[in-house]
């Protein structure tokens, strides 16, 4: 497969993945710090996946194979319209199967099956800062970084414990890297927070509109915030996926009439097909 | 009832363009619209269009507004998308407006200043009476020429009032300014990153950030000292040559607002300025984004910032309508996990809520 000729290999001219590629060096090299790169407009719309686009067109070479998936799924209309994006402007290989991959852009979720050493896990990120909802000031959170000064987010996490009895942050929960940064690990489920901690992938994320980059290098300590008394609980919806029976996976409700009728599936779409095809 | 997969998105995404294409195109037995024609008959689309898709070309702008079915985000996001493929040569001079080629130039603060007031193309004072004759396509009655115009430069009304010390001289810093495109906005942010964001930004945001001002929200009492439009030379020194060159010319809108200031322990009283340039005829925008310069300005002046439009971070972060209406418009994607994540938690919730208050650990 060649690329469009119309446009430099990945879209993005050299002088800009170089830019892109810098800021994720130095992302590399503190892992779970925030750093500000000159993020160009796309030709998606922002908040579509602008972020992780940069960072997929900086990072990819001929060789590679890239996925792409949103909510799990390849399916979804987001993750074809990526993956067809660079098919187009790259003509890499893509694939749907996780273990031929060696770039995977993720909107949402960590696939179920571990990743291995070589593989990148490219993230899209909304909002890059995890102090966001406590702190809206880029300015003030800045500083809050700077001292590691994390008690807001503590106290928020306390107040939910004291009104409900649990953390009620359901998804985006936040994580501590290598004893130093709060991190925002864009909208995942509390699920696959655990999957983050020594991952033996690189983790990179990118935000687009916010114009950030960071990143969790190979087999780095990632641990979701809790307390020793109310431990944190990754959960998922207590029941095993209609088509391929599994019970360990994350899990996506369907209403399936309106007589409040509902299934689960699994929201990683390859995951299911694989344990389909053992089965068969 | 069985489950309907989501399976399939490739073929409806090619189908839903298609129709789209449908709808933009409209009835077929209807002649289709001209770039040309856009170009020359909405020229305040195209305007808008380039300004805030920070790209002057009337014709790219006017393609766009085509391609968009006439909606202006669309037109200015196809346009930026465009932009940011085109390689960087260097920085332009600055342009020099008191130099301007002036069509239209105003001042509310003086009855008449050397040069004069000079309405040029205008709406203002017309009555927005609906012209059915135009629907008919009647022409126009020919606008009666004027006399060439002297052809020196007209002395700025914020010139008039610094002289006199009355107002502050904007003066250059001489720092090389920043470029945003090329740079993530950082606070607090220098006047000139302000100034760049300011041009860029969403004319509906601005206008309503400029109306807060003049209703107590940042109380400013502001004056158009002047407000001039025409054309201006866009210079260029090319390194290879070592001289400046005139690449061409461009359509500006300029508006100083002249603002009253109280003083303070170290300065007189004396006016402020507020300062807005807009590519094109933008004359609304250029007029909010004077009153919002002069708000942000508080932080500077001493004052306190109460109001949003003095909020330097509150209004940078928002004023872009591409990054806007990506981000709000996002919320069409699926978010099945998320919302899967939040049925799993509330559940939790609603249980331990049901539960005898002993019973909760």
């Amino acid at each position: 497969m060649t690329h469009d000729p119309g446009y430099n290999f990945a879209y993005l001219d050299e002088g800009t993945k170089r830019m892109v590629r810098r800021a994720v060096l130095k992302a590399v090299s503190v892992p779970g710090h925030q750093v500000p790169f000159g993020a160009r407009e796309m030709p998606l719309p922002y908040g579509w996946g602008t972020g992780g686009i940069q960072v997929t067109a900086s990072i990819l070479g001929p060789q590679d194979t890239l996925k792409v998936i949103d909510q799990g799924a390849d399916d979804t209309t987001n993750a074809v319209s990526i993956r067809r994006f660079f098919s187009r402007v790259a003509g890499v290989r893509t694939t749907t199967r996780t273990r031929d991959a060696t770039v995977i852009q993720t909107r949402h979720r960590i696939p179920e099956m571990p990743l291995r050493e070589g593989q990148v896990l490219v993230y899209q990120v909304p909002m890059p800062e995890p102090l966001f909802r406590l702190e809206p000031r880029l300015s003030e959170t800045r500083r809050m970084h700077a001292l590691a000064d994390y008690g807001l987010m503590h106290v928020k996490l306390y107040e939910d414990i004291a009104r409900h009895g649990h953390v009620s942050t359901a998804y985006n929960y936040p994580v501590m890297v290598a004893n130093r940064y709060l991190m925002s690990p864009s909208p995942i489920p509390a699920f696959d927070n655990p999957k983050m901690d020594n991952m033996p992938a690189l983790q990179l994320f990118g935000a687009g509109r916010e114009k950030k980059i960071y990143a969790v290098p190979p087999y780095t300590r990632v641990r979701s915030l809790d307390f020793e008394d109310h431990p944190f609980r990754p959960h998922r919806a207590d029941a095993a996926c209609a088509f391929c029976g599994a019970r360990d996976s994350y899990l996506d409700e369907v209403v399936c009439d309106d007589r409040g009728g509902r299934m689960f599936i699994c929201s990683d779409t390859d995951h299911c097909e694989t344990r389909q095809e053992a089965a068969r | 009832m069985a489950y309907v997969a989501v399976k399939g998105g490739e073929a409806a995404i090619a189908h839903a363009h298609g129709w789209m294409a449908e709808c933009r195109r409209g009835n077929p037995a209807v002649p289709g619209i001209g770039v040309e024609q856009i170009e020359e008959q909405l020229g305040l689309a195209v305007d808008r269009v380039m300004a805030e898709g920070a790209c002057h070309d009337r014709s790219l702008a006017a393609l766009a507004i085509k391609q968009a079915q006439g909606d202006l985000i669309e037109a200015a996001f196809l346009l930026r998308a465009y932009r940011t493929t085109l390689p960087r040569f260097g920085h332009a001079a600055p342009l020099d407006t008191r130099s301007m080629a002036v069509r239209r130039r105003i001042s509310a603060v003086f009855k008449d200043l050397p040069g004069g007031q000079l309405l040029g193309p205008t709406m203002d004072y017309t009555h927005r009476l609906l012209d059915f004759a135009l629907a008919a396509e009647a022409l126009a009655e020919p606008a009666p020429e004027a006399e060439a115009a002297a052809d020196e430069p007209l002395r700025r009304v914020a010139d008039i009032l610094a002289a006199d010390g009355l107002m502050p001289a904007e003066c250059d810093a001489g720092e090389a300014p920043p470029d945003l495109t090329r740079e993530p906005m950082a606070f607090p942010a220098s006047r000139a990153a302000r100034l760049q964001n300011l041009a860029r930004g969403d004319e509906g945001f601005l206008l309503g950030l400029g109306y807060s001002t003049q209703r107590g929200y940042g109380n400013n009492h502001p004056f158009v000292g002047e407000i001039r439009q025409g054309e201006v030379a866009v210079c260029f020194t090319p390194p290879e040559l070592g001289f400046e060159i005139e690449l061409g010319s461009i359509v500006v809108t300029e508006c100083d607002m002249v603002n009253q200031f109280q003083g303070s322990r170290t300065q007189p009283p004396q006016f402020t300025n507020g300062y807005g340039l807009v590519l094109g005829r933008g004359e609304r925008k250029a007029m909010s984004m004077a009153l919002v310069d002069r708000a942000l300005k508080a932080g500077e002046l001493g004052e306190d910032r109460v109001a949003p439009a003095q909020d330097e971070e509150f209004v940078l972060m928002h004023s872009d309508n591409i990054e806007a209406t990506g981000f709000v418009e996002h919320l069409k994607l699926p978010h099945y996990v998320d919302f899967q994540s939040e049925l799993e938690v509330i559940r939790r919730m609603r249980a331990t809520a049901a539960a005898p208050a002993e019973d909760r650990a």
